[in-house]
């Protein structure tokens, strides 16, 4: 087995884990959603690679054509494209009113916010 | 092709059609008339596919006349029937109680958008449970998951959107480890569809993608049922949403959630023995157990008492999934009663925390002193859902328990029934706080008259209870389901 073969599911897994990394260790509220995304784009990629076949045309029954690719990961995706879209815009949408509420989109600042909520109530 | 055929469509199609219709209406009264309707609608279809599958068997439905497993298949076996009942009525008695509750938490022109949601959500929720297809639980999932966001964050506490925040960071990665077990097991199979699945992994059974398909599915799901020690979102996404929410959602989100991982370990993998060479049993089992001690325990040190009930919560997940954990029909049938008894109690226990804040203006224990005198039937009934959180006899919760002990002794494992009962004493513990503030405080201020939450509120938070002693003193109906669920969970895996 050689590496190189592999090549498109070392780039998956490495956007995945670098998406995730963000999400984890960033404290600004929208790197977070850009880390999100990142993540949720390698899995994108994870579905729609193992779909193409060299050489194959797009499903269509047409005669001198044999060799087809799956088109069933590709429409699964658009359906999570846009899960991924309204997740973002959501997310967005959240940090905007964080914004407003507490001015600010740093986690830390924020949590010492609420921790000094917390020490007055 | 008569009406009755169609039901298991309509019982997803009606709450999604009823969201865009509520926002259209912009007006709250409408849409309240119409969610409504539609929940009542909604659990009419859910008792009326129920008897059916009792009578006749698994329901299988093609979307569009496509035939499974091409076209997308709504399955409606036993446990699915059971989980739809559940939701349909938790969210059946919510709205109702939602208009005058939500009128003390969400600003006037926001409450066509809580309809909208809230139907959204429960489509969502009903969709998961209804599906036969896997990438349709992920769509569904979604839909329920981003409306409860949105829902959560419409909490008056300017920290409600923290923690929805928080929540939409976890539950989307949640998600997409999900999404990312089913394109392993698609990539293995080809199939998507849940049975034919099933029946196709036992030929890739040895091979790795297997096992990291189950791994990604079981973290994912495990984000979404807030297995300890991923409940992190819970506690704070639960105190700060409006009641009527925190109602609906501890009822039935979570279950859901639970039903997911039933349906991918019982009816997906468990047909190729691989389960043998991963410990998942235990692993399983020691983290319910840590659940069950470690939530409790901090649940007797909350000074907010519907933060207490989240925390309480998790612990009570913890018997659902240590029910699982045992992988057996005695267990699983005690697990799948449990789902839906917590399902029932814990929402009767936060409709009536709703019913306090509006009342008392807070939740705080440090409010809450000499409730007793000042909101009887409010107090009265939640020492009964306490009660059945504890597993008090004639209480629904007593049920489950009883059959989880008895699980557990199948197993001749004496130091597990010990477990059980020991940290059903931290139950105890936590609900005795509410009694001691409640009854042997004096109220602080001048007294005042007995002052209750409004009747619409009152009247479906008691209904709630009502059915907390009612399913524990009628047992036929929850036992005999759960039991039929898990026989033909396990019958579907040999």
């Amino acid at each position: 087995m050689n590496p190189a073969s592999h090549f498109s599911y070392w780039i998956t897994v490495f956007l995945m884990v670098t998406g995730l990394f963000i999400v984890m260790a960033r404290g600004n509220l929208i790197k977070k959603m850009v880390g999100l995304g990142i993540f949720q784009t390698a899995v994108y990629l994870l579905y729609i690679v193992p779909g193409k076949i060299i050489g194959g045309t797009a499903p269509i029954l047409a005669d001198g054509f044999t060799l087809y690719s799956n088109p069933l990961p590709h429409v699964l995706i658009l359906t999570a494209i846009v899960v991924g879209v309204a997740t973002l815009a959501l997310g967005l949408a959240l940090v905007v009113r964080i914004h407003e509420a507490y001015g600010s989109i740093e986690e830390d600042e924020i949590l010492a916010a609420e921790q000094a909520e917390r020490a007055a109530s | 092709m008569s009406l009755t055929h169609h039901l298991p469509a309509l019982q997803v199609v009606l709450p999604l059609m009823a969201a865009p219709l509520v926002v259209l209406f912009r007006r709250s009264g409408a849409g309240f008339a119409l969610v409504t309707l539609v929940s009542w609608a909604a659990l009419a279809i859910a008792i009326a596919l129920w008897r059916q599958v009792d009578a006749g068997g698994t329901i299988s439905y093609a979307i569009g006349n496509w035939p499974p497993p091409l076209g997308i298949e709504y399955r409606v076996d036993r446990l699915a029937s059971f989980i739809l009942v559940l939701v349909a009525g938790v969210a059946a008695v919510v709205v109702p109680y939602s208009r005058r509750s939500i009128e003390a938490e969400i600003p006037r022109e926001q409450h066509y958008l809580f309809y909208s949601l809230f139907a959204l959500a429960l489509a969502g929720l009903l969709g998961i449970t209804i599906t036969g297809d896997a990438f349709n639980i992920f769509v569904f999932l979604e839909i329920s998951s981003l409306s409860t966001y949105a829902l959560i964050a419409l909490g008056r506490d300017r920290r409600a959107l923290l923690a929805a925040y928080r929540y939409l960071i976890m539950g989307s990665i949640g998600a997409t480890f999900i999404v990312i077990g089913i394109g392993l097991l698609y990539l293995m199979t080809g199939t998507l569809n849940l049975a034919d699945l099933g029946a196709r992994l036992p030929a890739v059974r040895e091979s790795r993608p297997l096992l990291a398909a189950m791994a990604f599915l079981t973290v994912g799901i495990g984000l979404k049922l807030a297995l300890f020690p991923l409940h992190q979102w819970l506690p704070n996404a639960y105190t700060f949403a409006p009641s009527a929410v925190s109602a609906f959602l501890a009822g039935t989100a979570t279950k859901v959630a639970i039903y997911v991982l039933l349906r991918f370990y019982f009816s997906v993998f468990d047909q190729s023995v691989f389960f043998q060479r991963m410990p998942w049993s235990e692993i399983l089992l020691v983290l319910s157990l840590a659940a069950i001690f470690v939530a409790s325990a901090t649940a007797i040190f909350q000074d907010d008492l519907r933060r207490l009930l989240a925390y309480s919560s998790i612990g009570q997940i913890g018997y659902i999934t240590l029910g699982i954990a045992l992988a057996s029909e005695s267990g699983l049938t005690a697990a799948i009663a449990h789902m839906f008894n917590h399902g029932i109690t814990k929402a009767a226990l936060f409709m009536l925390c709703g019913c306090v804040l509006v009342a008392v203006g807070g939740t705080n224990m440090s409010q809450l002193a000499g409730l007793g005198r000042r909101m009887p039937l409010t107090s009265f009934c939640m020492v009964l859902g306490g009660l059945s959180l504890i597993g008090g006899p004639g209480t629904a919760g007593f049920v489950s328990k009883w059959y989880l002990l008895l699980a557990a002794f199948e197993k001749h494992s004496w130091w597990l029934a010990l477990a059980i009962l020991a940290s059903s004493l931290l139950t105890v513990v936590y609900v005795w706080r509410f009694v001691e503030v409640a009854y042997f405080k004096a109220p602080q201020g001048e007294r005042s008259a007995p002052r209750e939450a409004p009747p619409s509120m009152l009247v479906p938070a008691c209904l709630a209870v009502g059915a907390v002693i009612w399913f524990g003193l009628d047992t036929s109906f929850i036992t005999g389901s759960a039991s039929a669920a898990a026989a033909q969970l396990l019958g579907a895996a040999k």
